[in-house]
């Protein structure tokens, strides 16, 4: 944390969500949307296949955010972020940010998750700040 | 399509939801949060907490019981088919251990149309039994035009 000024990247965070993912996350979450565990159930309704819950992606982010302030769950203040493209199971997630500013003692945070070239979760912003 | 604005500012009944040690370790296994302080509680107790804390994004387990009334409540007219989650935001406050109660209370912020689709604003806010404010939520759905 202390390392971190405005302008420094933050660490990379890197996951790859395994094929039974959805169900652990759709069971610890209890959000059983049949698009993120039923494959079948995606193809009828015109998905590739059963998509990542996107508040799984958002708790990426969130997992990112709080590493670079030192891993205490209390640093993380705020957390915004827009879905946009859909996730998938057994691809890798890679989370990156940057630091935009300093403000009021915390580090706002820009901050994205993608797999590939496909931008899973887009102008995210997170506040971190050392627990006190 | 056409959003009914009189639902702007509408309350739900208060949502409470009992935080367990072994939700709290399943949630932290399922999202990759290996930090101690998330599955043991003499490490959790070391670090400063009362007992096993949430991960903070662990406000969507009991925050869900009260939105989700909101989002299907019939009179808000959302049509599921074409919905999308747009955009989430947690301000949180207080940590959330194990043995809180939470009680979330939802409003509807905002609903309005631009560029052919409809937009639904939540905003739900929790507190804990001591009534410290432990997060606040906006939760944005989209429904898709046509």
């Amino acid at each position: 944390m202390a390392d971190l000024a405005v302008g420094d990247q933050i660490p990379e965070l890197k996951v790859t969500p395994d094929k039974y993912l959805p169900h652990r996350y759709a069971g610890a979450s209890g959000d059983f949307n049949p698009i993120h565990i039923d494959p079948e159930f995606a193809k009828a309704v015109g998905l590739p296949g059963n998509i990542l819950h996107g508040l799984y992606g958002m708790a990426q982010v969130a997992r990112a955010a709080q590493q670079a302030a030192g891993g205490d769950p209390r640093s993380l203040k705020r957390l915004s972020v827009q879905f946009r493209g859909m996730g998938f199971p057994e691809q890798e997630i890679t989370v990156t940010g940057t630091v935009r500013e300093e403000r009021d003692g915390r580090l706002v945070i820009a901050t994205e998750a993608a797999q590939g070239d496909n931008r899973i979760i887009r102008n995210a912003e997170a506040e971190i700040e050392p627990a006190g | 399509m056409a959003v009914d604005e009189s639902q702007k500012g509408k309350t739900y009944a208060p949502f409470e939801y009992e935080i367990g040690r072994e939700k709290i370790r399943e949630y932290a296994n399922a999202v990759g949060e290996f930090n101690p302080v998330h599955h043991d509680r003499k490490a959790a107790q070391a670090a400063g907490f009362r007992d096993v804390v949430a991960p903070p994004m662990f406000a969507v387990v009991f925050s869900t019981g009260s939105v989700a009334p909101a989002i299907l409540d019939p009179e808000v007219g959302i049509n599921f088919a074409r919905m999308l989650h747009g955009s989430q935001e947690f301000e949180w406050g207080e940590p959330v251990c194990a043995g809180d109660t939470i009680t979330t209370e939802t409003t509807i912020e905002d609903l309005y149309e631009r560029t052919g689709m409809e937009f639904f604003v939540f905003k739900s806010v929790s507190k804990n039994q001591n009534g410290d404010e432990v997060v606040r939520g906006t939760w944005t759905n989209i429904v898709r035009g046509g």
